[in-house]
């Protein structure tokens, strides 16, 4: 298997360890980027191509598909911010979120979806976002999916996407297939511990290589601390080398000066590196507003093997009970399936001792649904606040309230349903006192009667948005439709928290559309040149 | 347990005192687990990974220090902030007050049946203090990572592990 990154790193690219770092230093570059994950990565592609010097930041490591072995005790130390284990202050969540060159788009699970037109409709509406809707960013969605191979998936779902289909198209649920960034894909399903085969077009693979052909530098293992505010102008930014083990600090640093930065370290790290930098902020809206698409899950045991590690991990969605009501009711729901892998599943499934044990036991013939709830639309979704922590570093806290517990409930329901509609023999919501359920009936009585609480239903999210959130005006936004800092004028945020709410759907293609849209603003503003004919 | 459940949650309070005194014992970053730690963590792997370890036997304790390595490995991988957190529980269950008055387990952790130390983890599993219930969060995916993290233990689950020969 050939590893493009390795080869270009022999070929010359500019790639620098943070933690072999012999002293520090002082950079300078036209456009300096903090984080290399779907905002990054699409940035640093556009600006280099308009002729700009680029130097992008990573904190995580650089790793490619000849370290993908395909094994989660080695994937996620690596790979995801807290070895997989991000928690919410509370710790009633758990955030899979990538930390490593490429980002999140390096683990996850390819499913791509361009932002409903329902969400922009809401966006214009609330925060005066009336350059974004679905008709304005069609181009830049139709950019990004061809460069990125985002195309209809034909191979068949995998076994464990079939129970989705199946359960949910018996009871008149519609479903839809999952278009993904794959390109010869091997169907092998271990998306998220990286591609070992490079199919999935990550930032990994595409625009950060096509950055680094054109002269780019990469930092791996170092952290953006802070930014130095001169006047309305970022004059600079401060980072720390951290040491091989990716944690603790080495002891050296970098000193970047730059004419324009832009901020795309996720929806945790972005808010929180402006925090730390004391960035003007007066209507107290930095870090507010994040959304994580709550995720509550229901494991089923079927007749036959399902082998739920094996295959696409997602191809099959159903939006049916995100359309019951109007998005700014009682909180709608996608469901889709995840992969399951022995370390993944094991901690996520409640309970200890042999009745975990009995429940492992059965770990092929375990189908299991997520439903990701749509939050940051009902006025009592406020979603989470980001802070700042023992030396800085983001605390997320995000509470569970009875607007996320109404529809946790309705969405086990649903769940439990389709799961016995397709054949299952027993369901059990991943909660840490259902006991598990033989028939719906006995579900449909059973969860209606689940107390419903944080720590006792497990809530997991692999979607960070927010913090950041873009509006017309600032006392509604922290950065307008294109991602520009209200307050100081070189300064961009280019990820995922700009969105003012959560989407309803998988968040890595509507990054890719409006940063290149943005990205595109950006290259044209500091080269002189013409904007780009799409809009 | 020693404690009726209603003394258990009257000394929550004070657990969380405890819990934030004991920090300083362990606020000095990275390093290996104590002695104490380790028997601490032989204990509660060893109840929750009953159904799985074999009978009581030196392998036993042999796949229990195994998972125990398991789990230091994997507190190095959390952030600076999670490991003092995590250091600070471990530190509350090794000195005896904390062992006794909050997992209101009696004996030492080396004498600890699996039964005693089931009645603990299921005591902070459904505890009214989110703090208690947050630790044994930890403990169990602490547990569980380090023993399904290893290839060893797909084969009692019929995993076959990741797709070989092909690269």
């Amino acid at each position: 298997m050939d590893d493009p990154i390795k080869a270009g790193l022999a070929a010359g690219w500019k790639h620098i360890d943070g933690s072999t770092l012999a002293s520090s230093q002082t950079i300078e570059t036209d456009v300096l980027i903090v984080g290399t994950g779907a905002g990054g990565g699409v940035t640093a592609d556009l600006l280099s191509g308009a002729g700009l010097r680029v130097v992008l930041i990573e904190e995580g490591p650089l790793r490619s598909s000849s370290d993908f072995k395909m094994r989660e005790s080695d994937a996620y130390p690596e790979l995801y911010q807290e070895s997989a284990a991000r928690k919410t202050a509370d710790k009633a969540i758990n955030i899979l979120q990538g930390r490593c060159v490429g980002g999140s788009t390096t683990v996850n699970w390819t499913s791509s979806f361009r932002t409903p037109p329902a969400v922009f409709d809401f966006w214009q509406s609330r925060f005066g976002l009336r350059q974004l809707s679905a008709a304005s960013m069609s181009s830049w969605f139709a950019v990004m999916e061809h460069k990125l191979w985002v195309r209809p998936w034909d191979t068949p779902p995998n076994a464990n996407n079939r129970v989705l289909a199946a359960g949910a198209e018996k009871l008149g649920f519609e479903v839809g297939s999952i278009k993904r960034n794959v390109k010869g894909c091997w169907n092998l399903g271990y998306c998220g511990m990286g591609c070992p085969t490079n199919a999935k077009q990550s930032m990994l693979v595409t625009t950060i290589p096509a950055a680094l052909d054109r002269g780019a530098t990469l930092y791996t293992r170092l952290r953006a601390e802070r930014l130095r505010v001169d006047g309305n102008r970022v004059s600079a930014l401060d980072c720390v080398a951290l040491q091989s083990d990716g944690i603790h600090p080495s002891g050296r640093r970098l000193h970047f000066r730059a004419r324009h930065f832009v901020i795309a370290g996720g929806a945790i790290g972005s808010p929180a590196l402006l925090m730390r930098s004391s960035v003007p902020d007066p209507y107290r809206l930095l870090g507010k507003r994040t959304f994580l698409h709550p995720v509550v899950i229901s494991s089923a045991l079927m007749d036959d093997r399902v082998d739920a590690y094996a295959g696409a991990p997602q191809s099959i969605y159903s939006d049916h009970f995100l359309q019951q009501a109007p998005i700014d009711g009682p909180l709608g729901f996608k469901l889709e399936t995840p992969p399951l892998h022995p370390v993944l599943y094991a901690t996520t499934l409640q309970g200890y001792g042999e009745a975990h044990a009995r429940l492992m036991r059965e770990f092929t013939r375990v189908n299991v649904i997520l439903a990701l709830l749509r939050d940051g639309f009902n006025p009592e979704s406020r979603g989470g606040q980001v802070r700042l922590g023992s030396g800085g570093l983001p605390v997320l806290d995000y509470p569970l309230g009875d607007v996320i517990w109404e529809a946790a409930r309705r969405a086990l329901l649903a769940m439990a349903e389709i799961q016995f509609a397709a054949g299952a023999r027993w369901v059990t919501p991943v909660h840490e006192m259902a006991p598990g359920y033989a028939s719906w009936g006995e579900a449909k009585k059973g969860i209606a009667e689940l107390p419903l609480k944080p720590l006792l239903c497990r809530v997991v999210s692999a979607h960070v948005m927010g913090g950041c959130g873009m509006a017309d005006a600032p006392h509604r936004g922290v950065v307008d439709h294109r991602g520009r800092h209200f307050w100081l004028d070189n300064l961009s945020v280019h990820d995922g928290s700009v969105f003012p709410t959560s989407l309803g759907a998988n968040p890595q293609l509507s990054i890719y559309g409006l940063v290149a849209r943005n990205a595109s603003l950006l290259a044209a503003e500091l080269t002189g040149k013409p904007v780009p004919a799409i809009p | 347990m020693i404690f009726g459940r209603r003394q258990f949650i009257q000394t929550g309070l004070a657990g969380s005192l405890l819990l934030s005194c004991s920090g300083w014992l362990n606020a000095a970053g990275q390093r290996r687990l104590s002695d104490g730690e380790r028997e601490m963590l032989g204990a509660v792997v060893n109840a929750m990974l009953e159904g799985v370890l074999p009978q009581p036997s030196v392998q036993r304790r042999q796949l229990v220090a195994l998972t125990v390595d398991g789990v230091a490995t994997a507190v190095a991988g959390l952030s600076v902030a999670s490991q003092k957190e995590i250091g600070e529980l471990f530190g509350l269950l090794v000195i005896a007050p904390g062992r006794m008055l909050i997992a209101g387990v009696g004996k030492p952790w080396r004498e600890a049946s699996v039964a005693d130390v089931g009645e603990f983890l299921q005591s902070w599993r459904v505890s009214r203090l989110s703090l208690l219930q947050g630790a044994y969060g930890a403990l169990h995916d602490l547990t569980f990572g380090a023993w399904y993290g290893r290839p060893d233990s797909w084969e009692a689950i019929a995993y076959p592990g990741p797709p070989r020969g092909y690269f």
